[in-house]
């Protein structure tokens, strides 16, 4: 990518520093690595981060630095790792070479240990042809941004999340305003139209040069869909998203998802933006979801794209738009977007599935109330839309593992449990086991909800051998978990399924995006 | 609502009447979770639970037996604050006639007499409970983490939950504490004092919700609303099995002796 001129995420001043102490640091965290996984001290995605960033300070900027098309960040309370996952799928399928923190490991550390993998065993850390697709915590992310200078920030939600840790939804909402209200020369804005805070950052950048907004939002449903229910309207309030900037109390026509939704103040006349990218006509099914993408770009006229993905839930289309808003201003096509999401398989962790003893198991995170209530409504995705209406007969019963852990990265503090909307569980239940460190608080909440545990076991592999017990063979389990407990349970599943270590797995995205091509290379050719 | 027990249809369900104050706007902390134990323990029974969510711009309703409130962000507690101080003599009456409260965290501040911000700024409570809350100096931490407390009433015992407020809380000669402090900061991280009671009010730190794991605590509540409700002949709160209750407070109690600050 060449241009006269300094492009903004063009940072020449320190690209050429990159020396011995740089190169010997990435050495020494991958060494670190190597050591630990041979250890078997698991996926080691923390420690040569950490050795990488002790020995040299400056390693992140300087390496952030070397990729010629630049960095392209997404943070937000849910999504950011199925997002970055299915940018890089894009990306890969576009023909750009991503490097990216796959495995969801969003701190500092986390960054560096993915420019020390990507630097191999020559501890190069040379970005030529390359572009960085970087998850950041969005605690982390106003530090970050001056340090990675990103040519691209997609922004996707602001939902309550282990409030003893991040303080209030506002508080962040207020470190990103002033994160790019102080940034030298702001980047390319990819903001959820759907959610106000969000879509108001857009103030920020507003005027100045260089500015670039694009907009993501799923468009309102309008009746029902064929072949798949369409998405409804959530009751419940906007609860993590009540008031405009002005001070009023912001009113909403629709709610899709959580505060997501069509909102406008009725005081001072903001409202949900017109987005540049939006989601049609979207179809939900068990196994996946479909819309249409529609792209209204300067210049290019609308664009339009079927997109079939492989994930379920609304969020999953959330996601999905966001990572084609990207790809957009990245400039990959419309099309080209949607044919590798059509490939795109579950990042880590993230719906992923197992084939175990003859059973299909699911692996769902879910770590605060409106992850754990979006998860739950996937599941029951085929029940009837009414809220008093009851679950057809034939509706399948559940086969559930729900194992709640309170480690730093779970929430150390339970009680958002509560905040989730269990209740749609009662009466969809076949067999649930209750895991986890705090698997009798589990337990206690499913209970005020009216669903039963057929067993509490707090040991994770005990409580996964009876799960899989009591699932029909030919069956599926659903195996809902907090972020400790996900990796704990994602390991024995992959063992138990005789897949690899996710280390193990390079390549994956370009496999999935290699599988997306073909798919639509097909679909070309029956037209 | 289940079929009333026997004897009961004549005069229908017991009920009581719940007032839930600001629930869409002070609810930042899951504690609508101490309104659904409470919903669930009056299902089980055959009460009825008539629930009024009151909002901002609301008037309060005439009459209420029980009272909940939980914990906002702080751009919300300022827009709920003065709401609340206007609701005050109402509230304070409901006090005095026994009403059973539950306010949490926020709530609770915005329950005490008033709220001193870092600026010197003094804003009038509820004045429900006779306590004072200050907002911390700059640079002095939020008060975050588990909480352990041995609790003053006998329904009590040993309480679990975790806090997370900035805002240090000092009782006046009015106001007794609610517990006191084995782990965790409490109202202040200085006196070892959890909470505020007065009559049949109660105000608290404690998230965790407080009354799913706490069904005594729960039930406490319920009687005192049935008492306001009906006097001497409220109907007896049946004993409930509560599976899960006793085994959940214990892993948190145990997490809180471990991970809670020791108290000064």
């Amino acid at each position: 990518m060449r241009c006269s001129g300094t492009l903004p995420w063009e940072n020449r001043a320190v690209s050429s520093e990159i020396g011995p102490r740089e190169r010997a640091a990435a050495l020494a965290g991958r060494a670190a690595g190597v050591l630990a996984r041979r250890a078997g001290r698991g996926g080691g995605t923390a420690l040569p981060g950490l050795v990488a960033g002790r020995l040299a300070p400056r390693l992140l900027e300087r390496a952030a630095s070397t990729l010629e098309h630049g960095v392209l960040c997404v943070s937000g309370t849910n999504g950011k790792t199925t997002t970055t996952h299915l940018l890089t799928a894009i990306a890969a399928g576009a023909g750009l070479d991503p490097l990216t923190n796959g495995s969801g490991s969003n701190l500092e550390r986390g960054l560096l240990a993915a420019f020390v993998e990507a630097g191999g065993r020559a501890g190069a850390l040379d970005g030529a042809g390359r572009v960085g697709l970087l998850e950041v915590d969005e605690a982390v992310l106003p530090l970050l941004l001056p340090r990675l200078r990103p040519r691209v920030v997609v922004l996707l939600n602001l939902f309550r999340d282990q409030l003893d840790r991040y303080g209030e939804v506002d508080s962040v909402a207020g470190g990103w305003r002033r994160m790019l209200a102080e940034a030298e020369r702001p980047p390319t804005l990819v903001l959820n139209a759907d959610d106000p805070a969000v879509a108001m950052l857009a103030e920020e950048v507003e005027g100045r040069p260089g500015a670039r907004v694009i907009r993501f939002g799923v468009e309102a449903p309008s009746g029902a869909a064929a072949g798949g229910a369409a998405p409804r309207a959530v009751a419940g309030g906007a609860v993590d998203a009540r008031f405009c900037r002005c001070g009023a109390r912001l009113a909403h026509d629709t709610l899709l998802l959580g505060h997501l939704g069509a909102w406008r103040c009725p005081s001072c006349g903001r409202a949900r933006p017109a987005p540049e990218v939006e989601a049609g006509a979207v179809v939900l099914t068990a196994a996946g979801a479909s819309f249409e993408l529609r792209a209204r770009l300067s210049g290019a006229g609308l664009q339009r794209a079927r997109v079939e993905l492989q994930l379920a839930g609304l969020h999953s289309v959330y996601n999905a738009l966001a990572a084609a808003a990207g790809a957009l201003a990245l400039g990959v096509s419309p099309l080209a977007a949607a044919h590798a999401l059509a490939g795109a398989r579950p990042a880590f962790g993230r719906q992923e599935a197992f084939a175990v003893e003859g059973r299909e198991v699911r692996l769902l995170l879910a770590k605060n109330p409106t992850g754990l209530s979006e998860v739950v409504r996937t599941l029951t995705a085929e029940a009837p839309a009414g809220e008093d209406a009851p679950a057809p007969a034939d509706a399948p019963a559940l086969h559930l593992l729900l194992a709640l852990n309170d480690g730093v990265q779970d929430g150390r503090d339970t009680s958002w449990i509560y905040d989730a909307e269990l209740e749609a569980l009662a009466g969809r239940v076949a067999h649930l086991v209750a895991s986890g460190l705090r698997a009798d608080d589990m337990a206690l909440r499913l209970l005020l909800a009216r669903v039963r545990s057929d067993l509490v076991e707090p040991q994770l592999e005990t409580a996964l051998d009876a799960a899989l017990a009591a699932t029909p063979a030919g069956g599926s389990l659903s195996v809902v978990a907090t972020y400790t407990a996900m990796l704990v349970l994602r390991e024995e599943l992959a063992r138990r399924a005789g897949r690899a270590h996710y280390w193990e797995r390079d390549g994956d995205a370009e496999a999935a995006a290699g599988a997306g091509a073909g798919a639509a290379a097909a679909r070309d050719e029956r037209r | 609502m289940s079929a009333a027990p026997d004897g009961r249809a004549a005069a229908g369900l017991p009920a009581v009447r719940v007032v839930s104050l600001y629930p869409d706007v002070m609810d930042v902390y899951a504690d609508g979770g101490n309104l659904i134990a409470l919903a669930a323990r009056c299902r089980r029974r055959g009460i009825e639970l008539e629930c009024i969510d009151v909002s901002l711009g609301d008037a309060l309703p005439a009459a209420a037996d029980l009272v909940l409130i939980g914990g906002g962000q702080d751009r919300e507690q300022t827009r709920v604050a003065p709401e609340l101080a206007a609701h005050g003599a109402r509230l304070r009456a409901w006090r005095d006639e026994g009403v059973a409260m539950l306010a949490v965290c926020g709530g609770y501040q915005l329950f005490g007499r008033d709220y001193r911000t870092s600026a010197g700024v003094e804003l009038p409570g509820a004045a429900v409970f006779d306590v004072t809350t200050v907002a911390p100096a700059p640079g002095e931490p939020r008060h975050v983490g588990e909480v352990l407390a041995h609790c003053a009433l006998p329904e009590g015992g040993e309480l679990a939950g975790f806090e997370n407020h900035a805002g240090r809380s000092y009782l006046g000669p009015g106001a007794r504490p609610f517990a006191r402090v084995e782990r965790g900061r409490g109202n202040n991280g200085e006196d070892g004092t959890e909470g505020a009671l007065a009559a049949e009010a109660i105000g608290t730190y404690l998230h965790g919700p407080l009354l799913p794991r706490h069904p005594a605590l729960a039930d406490r509540l319920l009687a005192a609303a049935l008492r306001h409700r009906y006097g001497e002949g409220a109907p007896p709160l049946e004993p409930l099995a509560d599976p899960y209750a006793a085994a959940a407070h214990r892993v948190a109690a145990r997490v809180a002796r471990k991970r809670g600050v020791p108290p000064p």
